[in-house]
């Protein structure tokens, strides 16, 4: 076991898969010579000095490249600086990353992964603190990853190298480094498409993903003497893992959807319709959704009024336990 | 103090003229058998295209876009590849698929919107064709770029229109060509219209060709309804892009059909106009050829036509008797282990 932030667990999983697979390239803007603006890539130019390349400026030719190299046979994962730049990508991603094996009948996959920081809290400039992990997410053909952990961003990275498919892994900026655990040395991978129960409970169950489930758990920490809460963790967006969902949702009966993302919509929208079509007469009270405004995310100065803190998420916890 | 730091030329490649005249000194090398062998294709690709169209207005076929007039852009590029190089086709470039060993009832069922028409066999290099306008040059470029890494000595040629030429992916995808050397060729069928809109309306530019040079590649105009002239070009195209050069081709022609059958282009240009480009037809000008060097006459020429009617009649026939596909198929390749 080694002691790593979100970052160094990222870089580690890289290192250790262009070990294993001489197949895996890292293209994206200064993600060679500078390691990357996050340092994610960092030292993997010097090992793999014809594996790593700083590309131009132009996302939508990363990704379009990185389709053509994937086709081809090599296992590219494409950095995406900021999630306000994934944007000029989204065409390629959507048109042809996600439809290319059903475009071919299976002749032709696009197994690559696109790994994007996301979200806000780091007082950060204009486009640098969006979540728009639902765009991606409503699209077939697509999976999409955010883990909320250094250990669980090791083993989904690596999950997501060795998959069939492409994800889109987005990875909570605010929380790269305030996180530290421990992770195995060794290579190990976490199931795409399987949420983690955070903490098991029988009155009220929160269901959330990326950086807010350290604010729902510092929020659960501080009522646990009087609610027994249940959080689960989704780690994939897409496929969304109903089983997990749905088990505990018939177990307390109560539910509260927390993320970042503007309400409208968002993934929380989707996780209350299953709800409701799959579990309606397990609720004991109206599904509660704790998401970002639906405003365009202020700049700094107002951006606190944006984020959700744990103070949100203890008043929806009261209004739903006292239903 | 102002310096002159670089001054371009913009070069214009012709080989066959408008009556059939070669120019020696630019004639690529190619036997009596090479020569009718072109011809063949041009002809398989007109017929098919032809047929296409007919097929399209009893209802026995989806939307289609027309190659008509461009058959020389598209065979020419297409038969200066080698079996190892790839076709990364846009939608307009059939013949071209054809010719790489795309099977035509397979072709005519895609058309006929049957996804299993844009799966090729194994062994045949070509990926499915593109719809979206311009983006596929990033794939091929890609593809190139890896075909390279692994050491392959195998190129890529991708197609557009003029119009593709105003999509950033396009420009990207030639920046990315070359600052990473990739060995791709983009062939540009600048056929003057973009549905509507005329070149000169697409850009301020006086050639497309001229577009190269910002990216630091090489650019040449062809006289796109010259069979030789294409065929010169994409060959010296492949020599430059397997030492790491990649070239963009203006094959300059013309659109006599519609944009696609739910066009009409009387719409935005002249009758007089459409009558100008017929004179240069590009497969008139090679039976011209063919026939001052008496390497063909009209028996040749009912003989091909006998063959290639029967060979397309029997395409659409299978065609028309495939089975459809099962209704699961729809969720089957949504992901490598079927939809979610």
């Amino acid at each position: 076991m080694v002691v790593l932030n979100m970052v160094e667990a990222i870089n580690l999983a890289l290192k250790q898969e262009m070990k294993r697979d001489k197949t895996v390239l890292i293209l994206g803007e200064d993600v060679g010579v500078d390691g990357g603006v996050f340092r994610v890539t960092d030292g993997l130019l010097k090992l793999y000095p014809k594996r790593v390349f700083d590309t131009p400026l132009a996302e939508s030719g990363i990704v379009g490249t990185s389709l053509g190299l994937a086709a081809s046979g090599w296992k590219p994962v494409a950095e995406m600086q900021f999630e306000g730049f994934i944007l000029p990508a989204f065409d390629q991603i959507v048109n042809h990353v996600a439809r290319i094996r059903n475009r071919s009948r299976g002749a032709f996959t696009a197994p690559l992964v696109i790994r994007c920081p996301i979200g806000g809290g780091i007082k950060a400039l204009e486009h640098h603190s969006d979540s728009p992990e639902a765009y991606f997410a409503h699209t077939p053909g697509l999976k999409v990853i955010m883990p909320s952990t250094p250990y669980d961003a090791k083993g989904l990275l690596i999950a997501a190298i060795r998959d069939p498919d492409p994800v889109i892994f987005f990875e909570p900026k605010r929380i790269y480094r305030a996180i530290k655990q421990e992770v195995p040395e060794k290579e190990y991978t976490i199931p795409i498409g399987k949420a983690r129960i955070v903490q098991e409970g029988t009155e009220l169950t929160i269901i959330s993903y990326g950086a807010m489930v350290r604010e729902c758990e510092q929020a659960i920490e501080k009522i646990k003497d009087h609610v027994s809460v249940e959080l689960i963790d989704l780690r994939t967006l897409r496929p969304l893992d109903k089983e997990a969902i749905l088990t505990s949702v018939k177990k307390t009966g109560r539910v509260i959807i927390v993320h970042e993302a503007q309400k409208t919509l968002g993934l929380a929208a989707e996780i209350s319709a299953i709800i409701n079509e799959e579990a309606l007469l397990s609720l004991k009270a109206p599904i509660e959704r704790i998401t970002g405004l639906d405003i365009i995310v202020p700049l700094p100065k107002l951006e606190d009024y944006y984020v959700i803190d744990e103070k949100r998420i203890i008043a929806a916890i009261e209004k739903v336990v006292n239903f | 103090m102002i310096r002159k730091l670089k001054t371009f030329t913009v070069q214009r490649l012709e080989v066959l003229n408008e009556h059939g005249k070669e120019d020696r000194r630019l004639m690529p090398k190619l036997s009596q058998k090479q020569i009718k062998e072109l011809y063949k294709w041009m002809y398989i690709t007109r017929v098919f295209d032809a047929k296409a169209l007919k097929l399209q207005r009893t209802g026995r076929l989806g939307t289609y876009a027309s190659m008509l007039g461009q058959e020389a852009a598209i065979i020419g590029s297409a038969y200066a590849l080698r079996k190892q190089d790839w076709l990364f086709p846009s939608f307009r470039i059939s013949g071209a698929m054809l010719l790489r060993g795309i099977d035509m009832a397979k072709l005519y069922s895609y058309w006929g919107g049957d996804e299993r028409g844009s799966k090729p066999e194994k062994g045949v290099n070509v990926f499915p064709l593109c719809i979206t306008v311009g983006e596929q040059p990033l794939h091929a470029t890609g593809y190139a770029w890896g075909l390279k890494m692994q050491k392959k000595n195998a190129v890529v040629l991708t197609d557009f229109g003029d119009g593709a030429t105003s999509e950033g992916d396009f420009h990207e995808a030639l920046n990315f060509a070359g600052v990473f050397k990739a060995p791709v060729i983009f062939l540009c069928q600048n056929n003057q219209y973009a549905i509507s809109i005329p070149v000169k309306k697409q850009t301020a530019s006086e050639t497309l060709a001229q577009k190269a040079i910002a990216y630091g590649i090489k650019g040449i105009q062809v006289d796109g309804n010259d069979i030789f002239a294409m065929l010169k070009a994409t060959q010296d195209a492949i020599r430059d892009a397997g030492k790491g050069k990649p070239t963009l081709i203006e094959a300059y022609t013309y659109r006599m059909s519609d944009h696609t059958t739910s066009d009409d282009a009387k719409k935005y240009r002249s009758e007089k106009e459409v009558k100008s480009w017929m004179k240069k037809d590009p497969m008139l000008r090679l039976r011209r050829y063919m026939e001052r060097k008496n390497i063909w006459n009209a028996k040749e020429e009912e003989k091909l036509q006998k063959e290639v009617e029967a060979m397309v009649d029997k395409a659409v026939k299978q065609y028309e008797s495939m089975t459809p596909a099962p209704k699961e198929d729809i969720f089957k390749y949504i992901y490598a282990g079927g939809a979610q």
